[in-house]
């Protein structure tokens, strides 16, 4: 890991501290209030703030986690560098498209 | 009748990268180190037995080898702390290539410090005044805190970051950069700080504190490179270095 990596990965931990508090303050309060799918669906579709909310989580979720899988790939893998960054690319990606596809379909109607 | 005498049973890595361990058994004196059985063993059993040391009194880095498990100085590591049940496994140290029995090769451990940018970059020539650096001064206590580096390559051999990762520059030349990144005489700090935030510096280390925990001279290389890992990021965003 070089000190850019290291950057983008420390910020993007710093980022989702707050987001991961706010997200399971978000799920005591849906299964405390006994909201269903609809009521919570109700609530997020259309809604500009959630799907901003989730949208930033999922893109900090998939650079944070694609930083450490390329340190876990080129410590325990003979890869290069280059190919050890060249596949987490690539999990990053699916990661942001799964994650991004889930928020789509929870904010928009 | 006279009394027997007291024995260690003591085993010897014997060969190169392949080899085996060869169990010999020695006299059990007070105060034996590590570094005395393994000369009695040279000296009186096998004189091919291949070994390091030169000072035998923990200034010269020399002696370090793997006693049973863990990397240690051997000069200054009693037998009566080690040896367990009255045995004892010494070995070659870890994360370095064997050249023959206890002997390794400190090829790389050395080139690394090169790579870190390990050389004192002067800025003054001899027709100048010689710098007053305080002792209180804070980052002389931050460069002191690393300075007494003995070069025995324990650190290195008990770096699981080394072991997984070949590149690693490893905590000793780490701590060295971390030394001369504090010392106010040094001009080199540009260079040293790109290279220690490239891929294989100090963003590397997982903070394990292995070194921390082995290192003879109690000192804390964790921290050095904690430190170093603050200074490059602080120099990459106000753009004096590049990834």
């Amino acid at each position: 890991m070089n000190v850019r990596l290291y950057v983008w990965q420390r910020l993007t931990a710093a980022l989702m501290v707050p987001l991961v508090l706010v997200h399971i303050a978000v799920i005591f309060y849906a299964t405390r209030q006994g909201m269903t799918a609809a009521d919570i669906l109700a609530r997020t579709r259309g809604s500009l703030v959630w799907a901003s909310f989730y949208g930033i989580f999922v893109a900090a979720a998939a650079i944070h986690a694609s930083i450490g899988v390329r340190t876990v790939l080129s410590e325990w893998l003979p890869l290069t560098d280059r190919r050890a960054g060249l596949a987490t690319i690539v999990f990053g990606l699916l990661l942001a498209a799964l994650g991004l596809r889930a928020v789509a379909a929870v904010v928009l109607s | 009748m006279p009394e027997t005498p007291l024995e260690l049973s003591v085993s010897l890595w014997r060969g190169t990268e392949v080899g085996h361990y060869e169990t010999y058994v020695v006299p059990q004196r007070d105060s034996q180190t590590v570094l005395d059985v393994v000369t009695f063993v040279q000296r009186h059993i096998d004189p091919s037995l291949s070994y390091r040391f030169a000072c035998r009194v923990g200034v010269c880095g020399s002696c370090a080898m793997t006693v049973n498990g863990r990397p240690r100085w051997t000069c200054r590591t009693l037998v009566s702390k080690v040896a367990g049940g009255g045995h004892v496994e010494i070995g070659p140290l870890e994360n370095l290539a064997v050249i023959k029995d206890l002997t390794t090769d400190m090829e790389q451990f050395f080139r690394k410090w090169q790579q870190a940018k390990g050389v004192f970059t002067p800025t003054k020539t001899r027709q100048d005044a010689i710098g007053q650096i305080r002792p209180d001064n804070p980052a002389r206590i931050v460069a002191d805190a690393g300075i007494e580096c003995i070069n025995c390559g324990v650190c290195y051999a008990a770096c699981d970051t080394v072991r997984w990762s070949s590149g690693y520059l490893g905590p000793a030349a780490l701590t060295r950069a971390w030394t001369l990144v504090n010392d106010e005489r040094d001009g080199g700090n540009a260079a040293r700080l790109q290279a220690v935030a490239a891929s294989g510096g100090c963003h590397a280390c997982h903070s394990h504190q292995s070194c921390q925990e082995l290192c003879p001279q109690a000192l804390n290389p964790t921290a050095s490179i904690a430190g170093l890992k603050r200074r490059t990021v602080a120099a990459y965003l106000k753009g004096e270095i590049k990834a």
